[in-house]
């Protein structure tokens, strides 16, 4: 080591061992010392108290417990080693700016304006045509990326598989009888065929039991009334906010409720929107019953069903 | 034998001057300089976790038949998703630890980044040279927020399933491309085809963490190249930087930091549950839970599309979702562009061009502060309206009211903030002593009923002056100081 240039060690600081920064931090180093040392040692076994954990049962308790223990005792240990028993200091670090000279600047500008801006003016031809071709690729290898994706939007967004005469059926697919729901009664209805399908559910409800011949629930807005059947009626379950299924209904305020964004919908009404942030009415499901006493649908939905696109009209 | 090494690798790399330049690099001491560390170490149990999970997940929207441990499940359709983070919670070794301590670690990563990102704005340290860094902050904090949102997907539960689709359904409310948008990402109309489980699986662990690695490693960088930033005080300037040495002090409390951090979420992992997915069922899409809420870091969003009123436009034959698109899409668009902007705004408005390395308190920049703190304040509220419904059950007053009072505040609150703001740093601006503690007095009463006061000596610690700092010594004399001749001079690695 002698061999080395002497001035190196005259340029470095140099600091003798009662140098004030060199002192521990704490006034009473070795009961610091004391603390830390307890805290690895209880670190250490809590190590070993998560390997026979682990051993003998994967209980998440113990895991976690010996686990933390392991690593918060030795990271105390470690950070009151740093904090309270290193030099003190404090210690001090020149900063340099951090930009260049001037000269240094005006050498970078010349470079990139004066002798590129000499090839690339001179050859504007060939700038050009390397700046269309590399546009041009950009842009074409998007497509793959992008467009084949997915398929285009098209009518999917427009149509359900709600039909003229689609039977009702539950989940499990099995047709609703007139006699299946008791007033106040709720079903999560589809068309057959298309179980589970979520752009198809419905939600069918039981507002009054209306004998057959009898005069049709009075459904505000009018007009409507004919949707329903036997006090029966059936709306899109997807909410016309955010496309939650809307899945709660207050029998006694007949309200449906979205619960992700609290939209309610008045179901004697129309499924009209009273309250939240949902913008339209749900949209309702005209319902007849065929000869068997299955409910059925006269036609699909009029209109898109769930949130709101660009394309809808 | 260490000695040697060094020399071995200083012989082909050439690494003595500037590696030693590195151990003494100085780290400025403050507790709020830790809030970052948090952050770092959280992400660090996140790819550690994140890489177990891995292991065991399946990302496969395809149906099968649970068979696994957990019986009310057995013999229940559902993806292959969800079976498989069930099978790794409960079948696997240490599973339930290991995905509970990755969920405690992302939201402690993003709450983390959170009250980092508001020490940085209220002390300043992103002026100029800064800048840059705070870009490549907010970038993360942005990529940690859209990488929450999709680890959160993909066990494929009822909750996070929901959360799906408002997602697809916000998506669709963008003009023009919304819908090509949807239809792209998830393969078709909602739910698609089952492609967008592996779609996000791969974003989530592969695209968005390498861009995330990127940028930390930029963060670090520019803090390594760009000197960490001091509060003033004694022997501290503009062009130094006082504090603890990289090696050995730093290094110290850093590496016990790191530990205690993974201690909290793991031990948060094992007490405190989080995200119980069997409990909540497998997703379909026509079910719903009640009472769902996303993960806090989603919270606003979520609040600023429940208060929002239902102001859908149609018109020119096209439908505009405004209620959807503004909460949504649009007001998190403004308030990242605000962030990405607020440094060079700010350079704009106050005219500050020069160099900043000394801190401000936040008193002597009120209206900095007080901007701060209005839209923390409307961020905070727009957060709290996500549980409107929580509210209003709690204390029983009507959904309607809860909403109605919202609705108002997240535009009053604001406001009066920045103006009660300004105010409290004005007046502390003219209190000095704000913040320091008094000298302790004794008030006596004398048999005569004469009140006395004596002034006691200050709090032990309060009169503490430090000593004045120096360079980092790389040599010590350890010599005793009793026999140092001045010949003793003996180089030691430290």
């Amino acid at each position: 080591m002698s061999d080395e240039s002497p001035q190196l060690t005259g340029a470095l600081p140099v600091a003798a061992l009662d140098d004030p920064h060199l002192q521990p931090y704490a006034a009473h180093p070795e009961r610091v010392n004391a603390v830390a040392v307890l805290s690895m040692v209880v670190g250490f076994l809590g190590f070993i108290g998560f390997g026979i954990t682990f051993w003998i049962s994967d209980q998440v308790q113990w895991e976690a417990a010996t686990l933390g223990v392991g690593l918060f005792g030795l990271g105390f240990g470690v950070a009151a080693w740093g904090k309270y028993l290193m030099p003190q200091g404090p210690f001090v670090e020149e900063r340099h700016d951090f930009h260049s000279t001037e000269a240094e600047r005006d050498a970078m500008s010349a470079a990139v304006l004066e002798r590129g801006g000499i090839v690339v003016k001179r050859r504007k031809v060939l700038g050009g045509l390397f700046a269309l071709g590399a546009g041009t690729f950009g842009v074409v290898a998007a497509f793959p990326l992008i467009r084949s994706l997915g398929p285009k939007p098209g009518r999917a967004l427009f149509t359900t598989n709600w039909k003229k005469d689609s039977l009702l059926v539950s989940l499990e697919g099995r047709p609703v009888k007139v006699s299946d729901l008791d007033v106040g009664g709720v079903l999560t209805v589809f068309p057959k065929g298309f179980e589970g399908s979520s752009p198809d559910q419905t939600i069918l409800i039981r507002l009054a039991d209306i004998a057959p011949g009898e005069p049709p629930f009075p459904l505000a807005p009018p007009g409507r009334s004919d949707w329903t059947v036997r006090g029966y009626v059936a709306y899109s379950k997807m909410c016309t906010h955010l496309g939650c299924p809307v899945g709660l209904y207050q029998e006694q305020t007949q309200q449906l409720v979205c619960p992700c964004h609290q939209s309610i919908f008045n179901v004697v009404a129309g499924a009209i929107p009273e309250f939240g942030p949902a913008p339209r009415p749900l949209p309702q499901l005209p319902l007849k019953v065929d000869a068997q006493g299955f409910l059925r649908s006269q036609a699909g939905y009029d209109q898109p069903v769930g949130p709101g696109f660009w394309e809808r009209p | 034998m260490i000695d040697k090494s060094l020399r071995w690798v200083d012989d082909r790399l050439g690494v003595a001057k500037g590696g030693r330049t590195f151990l003494d690099k100085i780290f400025p001491d403050h507790w709020s300089f830790m809030l970052g560390e948090i952050a770092l170490y959280s992400f660090v149990v996140l790819l550690a976790t994140g890489v177990f999970l891995t292991l065991y997940y399946v990302p496969s929207a395809k149906e099968v038949i649970y068979h696994g441990s957990y019986l009310p499940l057995r013999g229940q359709r559902v993806s292959e998703a969800y079976a498989s983070t069930i099978g790794l919670s409960f079948d696997v070794k240490s599973g339930l630890l290991m995905r509970q301590a990755h969920h405690w670690a992302a939201d402690i990563f993003l709450g983390s980044i959170a009250v980092h990102m508001a020490r940085v704005f209220f002390t300043g340290a992103f002026r100029k040279p800064r800048e840059l860094n705070w870009v490549v902050g907010v970038s993360m904090l942005l990529l940690g927020i859209l990488n929450g949102f999709l680890g959160y997907s993909l066990p494929d539960d009822l909750v996070s399933g929901t959360g799906i689709r408002i997602a697809y359904s916000i998506l669709e409310s963008i003009p023009i491309v919304g819908s090509y948008i949807a239809f792209f990402l998830f393969g078709g109309n909602y739910p698609g085809n089952g492609i967008i489980i592996p779609r996000f699986f791969i974003i989530h662990v592969l695209i968005i963490p390498a861009i995330i690695v990127g940028l930390l490693a930029a963060h670090l960088g520019l803090l390594v190249k760009q000197k960490h930033t001091q509060f003033p005080g004694k022997g501290r300037t503009e062009h130094n930087v006082v504090g603890s040495p990289m090696f050995p002090t730093f290094m110290a409390k850093t590496t016990g930091f790191m530990f205690m951090t993974t201690a909290t979420i793991f031990l948060l992992a094992g007490f405190a549950q989080i995200n119980p997915i069997w409990q909540f069922g497998p997703y379909q899409p026509y079910q719903i839970s009640y009472a769902v809420q996303p993960d806090w870091y989603m919270g606003w969003l979520d609040g600023a599309l429940r208060i929002m009123p239902s102001w859908e436009f149609v018109g020119w034959g096209h439908t505009w979702p405004l209620e959807v698109f503004l909460p949504a899409v649009l007001f998190p668009g403004i308030v990242f562009n605000l962030f990405f902007a607020w440094p060079f705004l700010e350079a704009k408005l106050t005219k500050d061009r020069a160099y900043h390395n000394l801190l401000d308190r936040p008193r002597d920049r009120p209206k900095r502060t007080a901007a701060g703190a209005s839209v923390f304040m409307l961020l905070f509220m727009v957060f709290c309206a996500s549980s409107t419904d929580v509210l209003a059950n709690f204390f029983n007053v009507p959904l309607q009211s809860v909403l109605i009072t919202f609705r108002i505040i997240v535009i009053v609150l604001p406001i009066l903030t920045f103006f009660v703001t300004y105010q409290i740093c004005k007046e502390l601006q003219g209190y000095e002593a704000a913040g320091k503690r008094k000298h302790p007095v004794v008030v006596t009463l004398t048999p005569e009923g004469e009140y006395r006061t004596t002034e006691m000596a200050p709090h032990p610690g309060d009169g503490h002056e430090e000593i004045e700092p120096i360079p980092v010594p790389t040599f010590i004399n350890l010599v005793p100081p009793e026999l140092a001749t001045g010949s003793g001079v003996r180089r030691v690695m430290r």
